[in-house]
């Protein structure tokens, strides 16, 4: 059980020997045969859906790849997404620092109800997250007579799209800083304040600093879900080519007309993004080695309080 | 807090008053007319099942990874995390190219006479994929600071492998298997971008409850919609209740052991 050194020991000169004095041997066996169960799980499920995207886009040639790529109605998806990414992200990354500075800082009444409201997105479908903006802002919606009277349109347009985007992304920044801010403490602030520091040079020079790559971890995962998000956006955007259509969406409507070269090729645009981000994550990881484990006990308490 | 509501709470408030704005007998209706009934049980039956397999094969491979050394450990380690990466439509189309007829697994499964994609089995597929790492990155920091010195001490007093598993490891795991499982199976129950494409999508058999609600919305049907979204809601909330309830009586039990 403990132990790679006997495992590596027993080679196949020695491995005989071993076999027949028995547990050890089962042991390595048992050993092999779960790494081999693993490994051969996370191909199927894993790995092959990645290498198939590849394999599809490029399966007509890099010609049709680029035609597919640079079509009009693709840059105009891949120009709508990079916007929505564009507000979405800062947004809830202004809003992430506030709530997770609020809830480890202050003492306040309802702060266990804000913090398994922030967790509520994880917990609702993005259609029916979708479906809610529809019933707010569309035509028959709450606020749909007020909107078509000034002529504002939100849903089936850019900023229900936005909308949309600000729901699904808006748990990732506030919960990868809450465990870091909370194992920071209050102490560095409480001393720049009594050095005389001002409530902003203290979150400039101080908080800042201390959270940076907390912080980059979770624009990071807000990033790729705001870019990735395809439910949500489904139900409110219309589905308007060149004008409400973002990536993921553009997939499905090639797919869908059978045009499954073009699909994968934009498609595996979507894909080096996610591969990217996973490399960022890792370096980050590797920077800040417990970046790792507050992630995993932001994941932890997240089940807790859904 | 102002944008919390504005954002989150209002939306979802909104939701339950319209379910309930064309009343009772109507909402009554449409939950319980034969096509909701059959997509909420697939919806809910596969996203179990998913989360049961990703509770078992991902505590083989937060297993693996957290104790043994294999080649390329830490890329593979970094993949796990594809599932939250990865855009679901993305995962979806490529998932159905795999399984399908044709596809690189499918043509295998094929002759055994197993057909994944396009049908309820295609859907715990695709949900298994979204909801692996949460197993996986639950279990795994949990395992990492489980003491190897107490298995060496039901070693050495003669406890076989298995049962060391069975009576020292497993019963530490629990509660993180749980919230893993859960977790997964929240996830699971609203998905949509990577259930559609490998579903097929035929009504009665393979129709998740969401793509129900969007066909509702798209046929203008917005009471209709809101009624299934509502009935969603409160089974997930029902079940994480129940999650959770027996989390922490597994917690007292294995305090009180």
């Amino acid at each position: 059980m403990e132990a790679p050194s006997i495992a590596a020991g027993c080679d196949v000169s020695t491995g005989r020997r071993l076999r027949k004095r028995g547990p050890r041997q089962g042991v390595r066996w048992g050993r092999f045969l779960l790494i081999a169960t693993a490994l051969a799980f996370l191909a199927a499920f894993l790995l092959l859906p990645l290498l198939v995207v590849f394999a599809q886009a490029l399966s007509k040639g890099a010609g049709v790849y680029l035609s597919a790529v640079s079509d009009p109605m693709a840059w105009a998806a891949i120009k709508l997404t990079l916007m929505v990414a564009a507000i979405a992200v800062p947004m809830n990354l202004v809003f992430g620092v506030v709530s997770a500075w609020a809830i480890t800082k202050f003492q306040f009444r309802g702060k266990s109800a804000l913090i398994s409201l922030i967790d509520l997105p994880f917990a609702v479908s993005p259609v029916i997250a979708g479906l809610t903006y529809i019933l707010l802002f569309g035509a028959h919606g709450w606020f749909g007579a007020y909107l078509q009277e000034h002529d504002i349109r939100i849903v089936f347009a850019v900023p229900g799209i936005v909308l949309a985007t600000l729901f699904v992304t808006f748990p990732f920044v506030a919960r990868e800083l809450i465990p870091v801010m909370q194992a920071q403490g209050k102490d560095d602030e409480e001393t720049a304040l009594s050095l005389g520091a001002g409530g902003w040079q203290v979150f400039w020079h101080v908080t800042l600093p201390n959270i940076r790559w907390g912080l980059l971890y979770g624009v990071l995962l807000c990033n790729a879900r705001a870019m990735g998000e395809f439910g949500a956006v489904s139900v409110v955007s219309g589905h308007i080519r060149g004008l409400t259509n973002t990536m993921p969406l553009h997939v499905e409507i090639l797919y869908n007309e059978y045009n499954y070269a073009a699909a994968f090729a934009v498609a595996s645009l979507l894909a080096l993004l996610a591969l990217l981000t996973l490399a960022g994550k890792s370096l980050l990881e590797w920077r800040q080695p417990e970046l790792r484990h507050t992630v995993h006990l932001a994941r932890a308490t997240t089940g807790k309080q859904a | 807090m102002l944008y919390l509501s504005l954002i989150v709470l209002i939306p979802l408030s909104a939701t339950f008053i319209r379910s309930l704005g064309a009343g009772w007998g109507h909402f009554w209706a449409v939950v319980t007319a034969g096509r909701v009934v059959a997509s909420l049980r697939l919806s809910f039956g596969a996203a179990l099942l998913a989360a049961a397999v990703n509770a078992a094969f991902g505590l083989v491979i937060a297993w693996v990874l957290v104790r043994y050394t294999f080649p390329f450990k830490r890329l593979i380690d970094a993949m796990v995390d594809l599932p939250f990466a990865l855009p679901t439509a993305v995962a979806g189309i490529a998932l159905t190219a795999l399984y399908a007829p044709n596809g690189w697994l499918g043509g295998l499964l094929m002759p055994l006479g197993i057909q994944v994609a396009f049908t309820p089995l295609g859907v715990v597929v695709a949900l298994i994929f979204i909801g692996l790492p949460f197993v996986v990155r639950t279990l795994q920091p949990v395992l990492e600071e489980l003491d190897k010195d107490v298995e060496q001490a039901a070693a050495t007093l003669g406890a076989s492998e298995w049962q060391t598993f069975s009576r020292v490891i497993l019963p530490a795991l629990w509660p993180a298997l749980l919230t893993g499982f859960a977790l997964a199976f929240a996830r699971a129950v609203g998905e949509y971008g990577s259930v559609i494409f490998i579903a097929g999508n035929m009504p009665m058999k393979s129709e998740i409850a969401p793509l129900l609600i969007i066909t509702k919305l798209e046929q203008y049907d917005y009471a209709g919609a809101t009624a299934i979204a509502v009935v969603m809601l409160v089974l997930s909330f029902a079940l994480m209740l129940g999650i959770n309830a027996l989390q922490s009586w597994t917690l007292t039990r294995n305090g009180g052991a």
